[in-house]
């Protein structure tokens, strides 16, 4: 695995982060060689392994010795109605520049 | 028991019920002891007073008037800064978040202060809690109170140096892939992460939301269930909290473990542990023999690929997670010609090194072309761990290991070799990654006097079980082997 000035500076745009040259250079070099430990999941066959997309357990009791297993939970969704919220104060007025009720950014649209 | 101030949630209910100290005076006693001893550990970035003398003051006043008082009453407790307390600055640990102050409380420490607990103030942790010593904080390292030459361990740093150096009786941690039970191994405090779901998220500022978990680090075992017993339980604001109900752990913790069948996973005593460690851990694992445990051998194959498929989900999501910092709603925002511009530059200003160095990983992994050869691989790695410990539960009660395979290291050892820094979390990402609860328990120390921890694991939601152990190590000297 060899990892590219040009891949370096592709993820860096998709990850909105703007990178010194020495910032380069050293994620190039420290990425090249973590990717290359992670290479070792490659060694593996998962070929008939669902992926572990769920992280909702059961109850491991009362038979906690042997129901460990990982399946999916009954579904607990709150009811959908609803509720006051008034939060927009207070929500902006952490904004770094605001024009109530709006977040105030940089021109987006060229006329 | 709090070698270092005496007092712990048992000590505190029984001094203000006899009216021997008020809620006031504990927490005045606590700030007086933050101001001479924080300069030198940086375990608080912010101190809450004004909110924990209302605190305790209710509680004062509840005493005087005969009230039932809340199972915390008074007990002064620290919050590691990436859990949101409305009112009171909540940074992360980063300089993006420097001036933040949340709208609203976690729903954990909502029912700490529910309970009565005074909430002192807000830990220090590595930046976005992504670290194993600390050392990735904007606002400079914890050092750990045992020896002030070595890292606390990390992310929660903060938070276990505050509990070791007696600056609170418990406090709040958050552990992704061992930042609760890492540190609380470096500084010789249990530390407890409970079951994905056990406890609410809900004001958890996101990490890895498959993996992040709230938790107590505290004095003694007694106390990480008094914790336990409040924070934890089902939360509607929480859709990934469990609707499982939580005991009253400290009802439970006293039971005996005769005949628990405990597993000793080979794979977590192989290259890379420290001998000392190692002796003391096997130490430990006699005595739990001797109170009455059956000790079996266990093979844990995928153990090895933990730290590789950790760091691609914990990156991936965390990518993700963290593009929210963008300077357009709270937070820092550096100006820019274009929104591109302006988001650009607020993140390169705004984040640290190791959390870029992240953000470039995870983002690599799920990027087009990539995403089938590691973050759909890791996923299906992690059903292998997970299948492992689901095996392993059938045959077993609980599986000891190692906590992490070194004592404290000193500060600045690791910090230019990330993958070494990675590697400190090589026997907790295990337990991350397949969803269940564990706890880390002092050990003894090595030779130099550093804390060794012993980390139990059990299956979802055997908190109680996983308790039950710790109290019966501590209670028979284990802490001190």
């Amino acid at each position: 695995m060899t990892i590219s000035r040009e891949d370096v500076l592709r993820v860096a745009e998709l990850a909105h982060l703007e990178l010194t040259a020495e910032e380069i250079e050293l994620y190039r070099g420290q990425l090249d060689e973590i990717l290359d430990y992670i290479s070792k999941l490659q060694q593996l066959d998962v070929t008939h392994v669902e992926p572990m997309t769920q992280m909702s357990f059961g109850s491991a009791e009362p038979a906690a010795s042997s129901s460990a297993s990982p399946h999916e939970a009954e579904t607990d969704l709150r009811e959908d109605t609803l509720r006051p919220c008034n939060i927009a104060d207070a929500v902006l007025e952490q904004a770094p520049d605001a024009a109530k009720p709006f977040f105030r950014v940089p021109k987006v649209i060229e006329r | 028991m709090s070698a270092a101030t005496g007092w712990t949630v048992a000590s505190t209910q029984a001094a203000l019920r006899a009216k021997k100290v008020s809620a006031r005076e504990i927490a005045t006693e606590f700030y007086a002891k933050i101001e001479r001893r924080n300069p030198g550990i940086n375990a608080y970035l912010t101190l809450s007073r004004e909110r924990a003398f209302a605190q305790a003051d209710r509680v004062d006043v509840a005493t005087a008037c005969g009230e039932k008082l809340g199972p915390l009453a008074g007990v002064p407790i620290a919050v590691k800064d990436v859990i949101s307390t409305a009112g009171v600055r909540t940074t992360c640990g980063s300089k993006i978040l420097e001036t933040y102050v949340p709208p609203y409380t976690a729903t954990a420490v909502a029912r700490l202060e529910k309970a009565g607990a005074v909430i002192l103030g807000k830990t220090n942790c590595d930046e976005f809690a992504m670290g194993s010593s600390n050392e990735n904080s904007a606002y400079g390292p914890v050092r750990n109170p045992v020896a002030m030459d070595r890292v606390p361990g990390g992310s929660s740093g903060g938070s276990a140096a505050a509990v070791a150096a007696g600056l609170a009786v418990a406090a709040l941690g958050t552990d992704t892939g061992g930042s609760i039970r890492q540190p609380g191994a470096c500084c010789g405090v249990p530390a407890m992460m409970p079951t994905y779901g056990r406890v609410s998220r809900y004001g958890l500022i996101a990490f890895a939301s498959s993996l992040d978990r709230i938790g107590p680090l505290a004095a003694n075992v007694a106390d990480t269930a008094a914790i336990m017993s409040v924070i934890a339980g089902h939360d509607e604001n929480d859709a990934t909290s469990a609707a499982v109900p939580s005991p009253d752990y400290t009802m439970e913790i006293e039971q005996s473990i005769q005949g628990l069948r405990v597993g000793v996973p080979e794979e977590y005593f192989g290259d890379g542990i420290d001998s000392q460690v190692k002796e003391k851990v096997l130490a430990g694992i006699a005595l739990l023999e001797k109170l009455g445990c059956r000790r079996v051998s266990l093979k844990m194959p995928h153990t090895e690929y933990a730290i590789a498929t950790y760091y691609i989900i914990a990156t991936a999501e965390a990518s993700s997670n963290l593009a929210r910092y963008d300077g357009v709603r709270y937070g820092l925002r550096v100006p820019g010609a274009t929104l591109i511009d302006m988001y650009r530059n607020t993140r390169e200003r705004g984040f640290g090194a190791e959390v870029k160095r992240r953000l470039m990983l995870g983002t690599y992994a799920l990027s087009s072309g990539y995403y089938d050869a590691y973050y759909l691989r890791a996923q299906k790695v992690r059903a292998l761990i997970a299948r492992d410990f689901s095996e392993a539960f059938q045959k077993v009660d609980a599986i000891v290991t190692p906590t992490a395979p070194t004592p404290a290291f000193q500060l600045g050892e690791k910090t230019s070799d990330p993958l070494q820094m990675y590697l400190a979390d090589i026997y907790t990402v295990t337990g991350s990654l397949a969803g269940i609860p564990g706890i880390s328990v002092p050990c003894g120390t090595t030779k130099e006097k550093l804390p060794v921890g012993l980390q139990i694991l059990g299956p979802h939601f055997s908190e109680a079980r996983v308790l039950q152990l710790a109290r019966a190590f501590e209670k028979a000297g284990g802490f001190v082997i």
